[in-house]
């Protein structure tokens, strides 16, 4: 049970260690709810917040942005959290440097915050288009609550979002449901390349279409043009077509943000390098989340990062015997209502088994009979019976037949095998 | 309104009350006294518009009446003026009424001037006609039902009685039980289910049937079985027939081998025949459908002649027809080689008789084509012009590819008939919607010679008209118009009433005089009854037998040809009825019910035969023979006599890809009768394992793989009623194949696993209802066919998943709504975590995942908190 108010002020302040947090974002109040579990008492803890928010879950932008719930529905971690907890919350005041040698972070208001342990979970940055104009007036992201508050104050606009990943086709969707004329532009053949076969991508461009979204693919953004005050009014395509738009969302994906540990001197390459215990460089410093780089891989979805606050967690309680080792995780999303799931390599040799439905749609990857990979869009109902047989590895030829359809209609052998040879049927 | 029916199914003739929505057996008819079979009590279902045939067609065109009567009249009416009467003929059937069957003998024979009229009949009767001429001088059925129920002992001999008469072996099995003491003896190759009331079942080797009675004439010789007063008063010829059947019976040991029998056996059934003077013999298609079929019953005959039992109370040889009407048309002429009502073709008088009682311009007076030469003349172009009735040919006749070629080839071949399609009607150049059973309105005659009325109760749908008035609007077209002015059936009726005075006058027993007056009135009275009409149950009781000397004749019968097995063809096949299909399904063929019972054409085989021919059960297999080949479902049936195969009658090319078994069947002709022989075909077998299996449902036309077999669903979509076809085949699929087996549909649910070649489609309308269903796999795939059946029956369609599946989802408890979509985590699983004790969202996580992704579910996960808190707070304060 976490401690809900079993911690209280600052106790003993003499005998716990320090503690500092930069970044107070989902990885970051994922940590510190298991750190509390584990270990209470251990440290005074401060956590230093770019923005002037507690914390909230950022997956549930989208929502915000279409309408269906409101900030305080999307707060997880209030400011009352934070004092009962025990924890000195600094928002709306980034942290400028790290001193290692004293072991402290300095902000921008001035705070000097010594630490014995330092936690960065400074998240990402949204990628800019590398482009002319990504820098005029009306080129937004789609990344945090100031982003949001500014799309919903937008009277009726033509608005282009660059980029078919998940967050653009959140954003677009949310911003049809305002009112605006939206049209998607995607560099690839299918929308979501990375997490979708071509046919599902495909499916969840008809349905998005269905609902007045317009889409153009296998285009690239080649450049945004102004008018001329510095206010964006088209984008310009490689194919020479132009899309007039009053906002141009930029969701060409995200920049893990190590500047701050790259000025310290830690090992930085995509990411703020970490090791399987998601230590830095320097013993005293780790880190979690979309910063880092882990065994060459970078994160963005929501799963990896809180199986990285949970093993950071315990060595910072001084349990430490975890290690943080990537596994394919499946990819589950909801885009603009419709379930998504993915996992394992969907694509390649063996044999590609598929499911069409109206509502949904099916594909299974088999060698050898066994489950190498999946896409389920629509019905994901079975999601989690398949990603068992995907993580057993097991023989599912006594299943080949019914695998598609679910666990419903896979059955021990013994009461699946319905004689149906009878001549008399 | 309720009426008082006849059964269109088997020649026993039973009685129905039915007013079209409820139908049950009418007690107070003396064939079944309101006993049915399960095809009789199902009819109504087989009634309906679907796939009627509702408007003349002339070459697939729609056309009116007067166009296509016109067409036929003008056609046959330039084949006979060129080529003469003969190049002409009809091949008719025992479906047809009596009155029908009247009227086309008598505008062929009378008034065409040919006796190129068959009829179906032949394949099945045939043979005993001609017993019966040769032994009493006349086609007739001495016994009545009601032997069956005196007798002590029964014979049934070459029918299985059970599955084909299905009222008259309940009758015998009813007086069984009441009279154990009464025998019954089962004479057939094959354990039938007959057998269950045998008390002794004879497996004798098939066609030894005229060895065995000629065997048991000797044996009743020499062990003081003869009614010596009866074969001196009555009988003529006894001696050639005891010199002809030998001395076989001698050397039980040799003839025992022979029959396949044990000796003790042997010895049990000539004494019980010896000692039983209550004897019948019923025999039917086993005997007749031989080489030898018309000795195998007069050897029948000879055995009861020489025991003076026949035409007594539990004593006669007595055949058993198959067809609801075969008997009303033997009545009336219509064979080829009979005249009408039990006169001679070849007899100046009765030619005379005849023609003067119908004032006719002309009379055939040489017996015209029987069934299969008719055919053979069609292909040779001796016939120009066929008109067929209310049969199918081409699944019928032996050597049945040959006769749809022969058709095919024909310049006018019209066929009359009630439904749409038919692999007959395949091969038409004119078709005339007939009516059908419970349209139409006439006589029938059943086994027992008991004239009873069918009626009508439905209307006749679209421009669909009784036979008799389309052969007599032909007939008025060709010019004819005195000899066929009949407005309704009561008066042809009549008028064959009359003519059978013709037959008194010459001494045969047909008379049916008393009803030469009959008002129209009397007629829709008509209450079930046998002739002679003015008689007894009976004939031949007091000894006098309708040939020229009054006395019956001993037919000495001859050795059966020997049986051709070759190393090339090493198995003998034998066709029949199942239980709940009539001849060519186009009736019992509508009602699904009637395929639960065996759904699939079949060859049966004994076990050992299986093995030995490297067959599997219930796999496949493909029979040869000399003229053609079938490909079916393999059946192990231990009743079957090893060496042996045997294969029901009634699949045709619009139920299945190729199960006709009569393509198997060599046109080998009975020399007296003309009937053949569709038993003892020599085939050989051989596995075929198809590289998928697949189950069809569509309304649409089955796909052309390589095999086949359909069966009614009852449920009816836009293109017609929905059919369930099993499919197997060799050829490599690809999915646009699949896709065009398939109907245009507004929705697909698609399965696909190409690596195995499992494959599922299901179609859907706009509003979900199901079109369409199909799965093919490399084994048969699972599913549940029955459910699929009412599926399609459904307004709205199970979930995809079932529906794709072929069968209903196990169903799992009811956990409620999906809280957490990222997990699938539902109300009932979270409010038992909540239960045990998790007392926040992330303790509830702990416990099932539920709120650990992307949190969105977190509100509702504390309002189910919220909820359970409340809960135990009740529960504490009570």
């Amino acid at each position: 049970m976490t401690g809900t108010g079993s911690r209280q002020g600052n106790s003993r302040p003499g005998d716990s260690k320090k503690l500092v947090v930069v970044g107070n974002g989902m990885a970051a109040c994922r940590l510190l709810e298991e750190l509390l579990r584990l270990a209470p008492d251990l440290y005074q803890i401060t956590v230093v917040g770019e923005e002037p928010f507690a914390g909230y879950n950022r997956v549930m932008l989208s929502p915000l942005l279409g309408g269906h719930t409101d900030e305080p529905g999307i707060t997880t971690h209030s400011h009352r959290w934070y004092r009962e907890q025990g924890i000195r919350l600094i928002t709306g005041s980034p942290v400028t440097a790290i001193d290692r040698h004293r072991r402290r972070v300095i902000t921008a208001a001035g705070h000097v915050l010594p630490y014995d342990r330092l936690l960065l979970a400074t998240g990402s940055a949204p990628r800019a288009l590398p482009v002319d104009g990504a820098g005029l007036q009306g080129v937004v992201s789609f990344r945090d609550l100031y982003d949001v508050r500014r799309l919903l104050a937008l009277p009726p606009s033509r608005i282009v979002v660059v980029g078919g990943g998940f967050l653009g086709l959140e954003a677009a969707e949310a911003l049809l449901g305002h009112g605006h004329s939206v049209t998607l532009v995607h560099s690839r053949g299918h929308l979501l390349n990375q997490q979708l076969d071509a046919a599902a991508g495909t499916r969840l461009q008809q349905d998005l279409e269905g609902r007045g979204l317009r889409f153009v693919m296998q285009a690239r953004t080649a450049g945004l043009r102004d008018n001329g005050r510095g206010q964006v009014t088209a984008v310009c395509l490689d194919d020479g077509r132009e899309l007039a738009a009053d906002l141009v969302v930029q969701a060409v994906g995200i920049v893990p943000r190590t500047a701050l540990a790259s000025q310290a001197g830690l090992t930085v390459g995509q990411g703020i390098r970490v090791d399987d215990t998601l230590q830095t460089f320097d013993p005293a410093i780790y880190a979690v989340g979309e910063c880092i780089e882990h065994r060459q891989r970078t994160f963005g979805l929501v799963a990896p990062l809180y199986e990285q606050a949970a093993v950071c967690a315990s060595h910072l309680a001084e349990l430490g015997h975890r290690r943080y080792l990537h596994t394919d995780t499946p990819t589950r999303l909801k885009i603009a209502g419709i379930d998504v799931y993915s996992c394992g390599r969907f694509d390649g040799e063996g044999d590609i088994l598929t499911l069409q439905l109206p509502g949904g749609y099916r594909r299974l990857r088999l060698c050898d009979n066994r489950l190498m990979g999946m896409v389920l869009y629509g019905d994901v109902s079975d999601a989690l019976f398949y990603e068992t047989l995907w993580r057993q590895g097991r023989d599912l030829s006594e299943w080949r037949q019914c695998l598609l359809l679910g666990e419903a209609f896979c059955q021990p052998a013994e009461h699946s095998e319905k004689d149906q040879e009878e001549l008399a049927a | 309104m309720s009426v008082c029916t006849t059964c269109p199914y088997c020649g026993v003739g039973c009685g129905i009350n039915t007013d079209g929505e409820r139908l049950s057996g009418d007690n107070a008819h003396p064939a079944n006294a309101g006993r049915l079979c399960v095809k009789g009590s199902s009819v109504l279902e087989t009634l309906g518009d679907q796939d009627r045939l509702l408007e003349p067609e002339i070459q697939g065109r729609t056309v009116s009446w007067e166009k296509a009567l016109g067409e036929v009249a003008d056609r046959f009416r330039r084949v006979i003026d060129q080529h003469g009467p003969d190049a002409v003929a009809f091949y008719v059937s025992g479906q047809l009424l009596t009155e029908d069957y009247y009227v086309a003998n008598k505008l062929m024979k009378g008034y065409i001037g040919s006796a190129n009229i068959d009829t179906n009949s032949r394949l099945c009767m045939s043979s005993a006609v001609v017993a019966h001429k040769r032994a009493f001088g006349e086609d007739v059925v001495p016994g009545c039902y009601d032997d069956l129920e005196l007798a002590d002992l029964v014979i049934l001999t070459g029918s299985n009685t059970a599955w084909a008469h299905p009222i008259v072996y309940q009758r015998i099995a009813a007086a069984k039980a009441e009279r154990p003491a009464m025998k019954v003896v089962v004479i057939d190759p094959r354990r039938t289910a007959t057998c269950d009331l045998a008390d002794l079942h004879l497996a004798i080797n098939p066609g030894q049937d005229v060895t065995l009675f000629n065997a048991l004439l000797g044996w009743l010789a020499d062990n003081n079985g003869l009614d010596d007063d009866y074969i001196r008063d009555h009988t003529e010829g006894l001696e050639q027939a005891l010199a002809q059947a030998g001395q076989g019976h001698r050397h039980a040991g040799k003839l025992a081998a022979q029959l396949g029998l044990s000796r003790q056996d042997l010895d049990s059934f000539f004494h019980w025949f010896r000692d039983t003077p209550r004897t019948v013999t019923v025999f039917s298609q086993g005997i007749n459908q031989s080489r030898n079929g018309s000795d195998q019953g007069n050897a029948i005959i000879n055995a009861h002649l020489a025991t003076g039992r026949v035409g007594k109370p539990g004593a006669s040889p007595f055949s058993i027809t198959g067809q609801p009407n075969a008997m009303g048309g033997r009545e009336v002429g219509g064979l080829a080689n009979q005249l009408a009502v039990h006169l001679d073709i070849e007899n100046p008088d009765h030619r005379q008789a005849v023609q003067t009682f119908w004032q006719s311009p002309t009379l055939a007076d040489h017996a015209g084509l029987n069934a299969v030469d008719l055919f053979r003349a069609v292909e040779s172009g001796q016939v120009k012009a066929v008109w067929i009735m209310a049969t199918n040919p081409v699944d019928s006749l032996p050597e049945a590819d040959r006769v749809r070629h022969a058709l095919m080839a024909c310049d006018t071949v019209v066929v009359s008939d009630c439904v749409a399609s038919g692999d007959t009607l395949a091969c038409a150049d004119i078709k005339l919607p007939a009516l059908g059973w419970g349209e139409k309105s006439g006589m029938v005659t059943n086994s027992e010679r008991c004239m009873s009325r069918q009626r009508a109760f439905v209307p006749a749908p679209g421009l669909a008209r009784p036979d008799w008035w389309i052969i007599t609007q032909v007939a008025r077209r060709m010019g004819f118009a005195r000899g066929f002015e009949y407005q309704h059936e009561q008066e042809i009726f009549a008028e064959y009433a009359a003519l059978t005075a013709e037959a008194v006058r010459f001494g045969k027993r047909l008379d049916l005089t008393a009803a030469a007056g009959l008002s129209a009135d009397q007629y829709e009275r008509w209450l079930p009854a046998r002739w002679p009409l003015q008689g007894a149950d009976r004939c031949f009781a007091d000894g006098r037998f309708s040939t020229a000397s009054g006395r019956a004749r001993f037919v000495p019968c001859a050795p059966p040809p020997s049986v051709e097995t070759r190393a090339e063809f090493p198995l003998l096949l034998n066709s029949g009825r199942i239980r709940d299909q009539w001849h060519t399904m186009t009736r019992t063929g509508r009602a699904g019910r009637l395929f639960a019972h065996l759904s699939e054409p079949f060859a049966a085989l004994h076990p050992n035969d299986i093995q030995r021919f490297r067959l599997c059960d219930g796999g496949f297999v493909r029979l040869t023979s000399r003229v053609g080949d079938a490909l079916v479902r393999v059946r192990a049936d231990a009743g079957q006599q090893p060496g042996t195969a045997f294969m029901p009658m009634h699949w045709t090319d619009q139920f299945s890809r190729r199960a006709r078994v009569d393509a198997l069947v060599p046109a080998r002709l009975d020399p007296h009768s003309g009937q053949p022989a569709f038993k003892h075909t020599p085939v050989n077998v051989s596995d075929w394992q198809p590289r998928w299996h697949g189950w069809l449902f569509t309304a649409v036309t089955p796909p052309a793989v390589e095999y086949w077999a359909r069966v009614p669903v009852d449920a009816f979509v836009q293109a017609g009623q929905v059919q369930r076809y099993r499919l197997a085949g060799d050829a490599d699929l690809t999915q646009q194949q699949l896709q065009e087996w398939l109907p245009d549909a507004a929705q697909w649910l698609h399965l696909d696993d190409p690596g195995q070649g499992h494959f599922r489609r299901a179609a859907m309308d706009s509003h979900g209802r199901l079109l369409a269903w199909l799965a093919i796999g490399p084994d048969l795939p699972n599913c549940d066919v029955e459910w699929l059946a009412d599926c399609f029956a459904m307004d709205a369609s199970p979930p995809p998943l079932a529906l794709l599946a072929g069968q209903p989802a196990d169903a799992g408890p009811d956990l409620g709504a999906v809280v957490c979509s990222c997990f699938q985590v539902r109300e009932k699983t979270i409010e038992a975590a909540i239960e045990e004790g998790a007392d926040s969202a992330e303790a509830i996580g702990r416990c099932c995942q539920a709120g650990t992704n992307c949190g969105s579910c977190v509100p509702e996960l504390k309002a189910l908190l919220a909820r359970g808190e409340t809960a135990m707070l009740a529960s504490t304060a009570e």
